[in-house]
């Protein structure tokens, strides 16, 4: 004969076995949320790091016009209007405006810019060139090709023409380092041209470029050390 | 980093101190930090002989190597689908009487300079690269060409590596359209002329330079792909047979820039 607290010790088992089928599938489903939260990239968890540019009270709220992707026929960028709080001081503004196109359209085959990169810091020279420099996701995320990489960059003059008209040039850097192309395709060791008022006839041609001078590069560092006292 | 014509030889000779692996028997120059090329529309040739015509045509299928390009569904990478554009290419072009040079045909991945130094050291030259894109509606291509580059001071015959494209903008233009032209009727949906975009490969590039881009990687099955090979040769080939008479070397100021001749 079975004494009984054998029974009673198998019966324990049998519930605490049961009760572990029962739980199993809600514990997987935690362990699952639980990966994908740590399945961040380091660039997203950069992102979330960085200091949104700050949007004083006093900012006056605005109508500013975003170029994201388009299927239409009228171009492959098509103006979106949203109402934004806008600084007056033109860096400022340039950051807030690029932060927004990069948090990207409503619908997600607009967006023109990986979902995971990152504005780093934006700069205005006084000749008007505004230096821009964009976490490495968007060298390494955005599709590859000619295309796809000029509409990137159209997508950031053009809205930087709508919304902060000093910006006249823009020079672009990857984690604070020129690069010799974008993704492989379009050349970054020039400036693109954003606002060709005040500027010169060569330089105002659509999609143009120029030259990267030396003395912008020297204005960018001592910009950096300014800003870092 | 330099690259030089030499004189009345009817081909180019070009060293580029970088990578020495593609120098093809020229000279460069170093000046000031800047690294120059001399400039091939002021070569020596004596004036009893005829103007450079366009005798050959530099393919350069891009990326390769550990460069795989766009990559689409089914494992379509676009490092290795472009080699057979740029082989039935350099067939067609071969078949137009033009001698084909291309700067890879297998799968390694020569650098922006050293596919460009494939065309600056010939004479009588224009350059294609051609890519597949990620993106763009698929079945269509497109041509791009450079803007227009700042003008460089050229009082020694030299013009910047750098800038090597700057005397060709035009004529580059004159190709792109043409070729964009004929792919327009092959291929439904394309531009009716080139594209201005600032595609580095040109940059360097000291000949009428395009860069033909086919979409794209995007399809559903590699066969698509596939079926628009012979329509892209025969566009761009046909493209360039009309561009042949176009082809004079640009006389350049002494300020540098360049343009129509």
């Amino acid at each position: 004969m079975i004494p009984r607290w054998r029974l009673w010790l198998g019966g324990a088992l049998l519930v605490a076995v049961i009760g572990a089928a029962l739980y199993f599938p809600a514990l997987r489903r935690q362990v699952n949320v639980a990966k994908q939260l740590t399945e961040k990239t380091a660039e997203q968890a950069r992102r979330e790091l960085l200091p949104p540019a700050p949007a004083s009270s006093g900012d006056p709220r605005v109508k500013a016009k975003m170029y994201w992707g388009s299927k239409s026929e009228e171009g492959p960028l098509m103006p979106v209007t949203v109402e934004l709080a806008l600084s007056s001081d033109p860096a400022l503004r340039a950051k807030q405006v690029l932060n927004t196109l990069l948090a990207g359209p409503v619908a997600p085959e607009a967006r023109t810019l990986p979902a995971d990169a990152a504005l780093l810091a934006f700069y205005l020279l006084p000749d008007g060139t505004g230096v821009a420099d964009f976490s490495e996701s968007m060298s390494t995320s955005i599709p590859s090709g000619i295309q796809s990489e000029q509409m990137a960059v159209d997508s950031i003059t053009r809205t930087l023409e709508a919304n902060v008209p000093q910006v006249r040039r823009l020079k672009i850097l990857i984690h604070g380092q020129e690069m010799d192309t974008l993704a492989g395709h379009l050349d970054l060791t020039q400036t693109f041209l954003v606002n060709s008022n005040g500027l010169g006839a060569q330089s105002a041609k659509p999609s143009g470029a120029s030259i990267l001078t030396a003395p912008i590069h020297r204005a960018v560092e001592s910009m950096k050390s300014v800003t870092k006292r | 980093m330099a690259l030089g014509f030499a004189a009345g030889s009817g081909r180019s000779s070009t060293a580029r101190p970088q990578s020495p692996s593609t120098a093809q028997g020229a000279a460069s120059s170093t000046s000031g930090g800047q690294t120059t090329i001399p400039n091939p529309t002021q070569a020596n040739i004596p004036p009893s002989q005829p103007r450079m015509g366009l005798n050959i045509v530099v393919l350069d299928p891009a990326h390769g190597g550990a460069d795989l390009g766009a990559r689409g569904t089914e494992g379509i990478r676009e490092s290795e689908v472009i080699l057979e554009f740029s082989s039935r290419l350099k067939q067609a072009l071969e078949a137009q009487g033009f001698q084909v040079l291309t700067t890879r045909d297998g799968n390694d991945n020569p650098s922006f300079d050293d596919r460009s130094a494939r065309a600056n050291a010939q004479r009588g030259a224009i350059f294609i690269t051609l890519h597949i894109a990620s993106t763009g509606l698929v079945g269509t291509v497109r041509t791009y060409v450079m803007p227009e580059l700042p003008s460089f001071t050229n009082t020694t015959g030299l013009i910047p590596w750098d800038r090597a494209q700057a005397p060709f903008v035009g004529l580059s233009r004159k190709l792109g359209d043409l070729v964009q032209q004929e792919l327009a009727r092959r291929f439904r949906g394309s531009p009716a002329t080139a594209t201005v975009a600032p595609v580095r490969q040109l940059r360097t590039t000291a000949a009428p330079a395009i860069a033909v881009e086919i979409s794209s990687v995007a399809v559903q099955q590699r066969g698509e792909l596939d079926r628009m090979v012979p329509g892209v040769a025969d566009a761009v080939a046909h493209g360039v047979v009309v561009f042949r008479p176009s082809y004079i070397l640009p006389i350049v100021s002494s300020t540098g820039g360049g343009g129509e001749p």
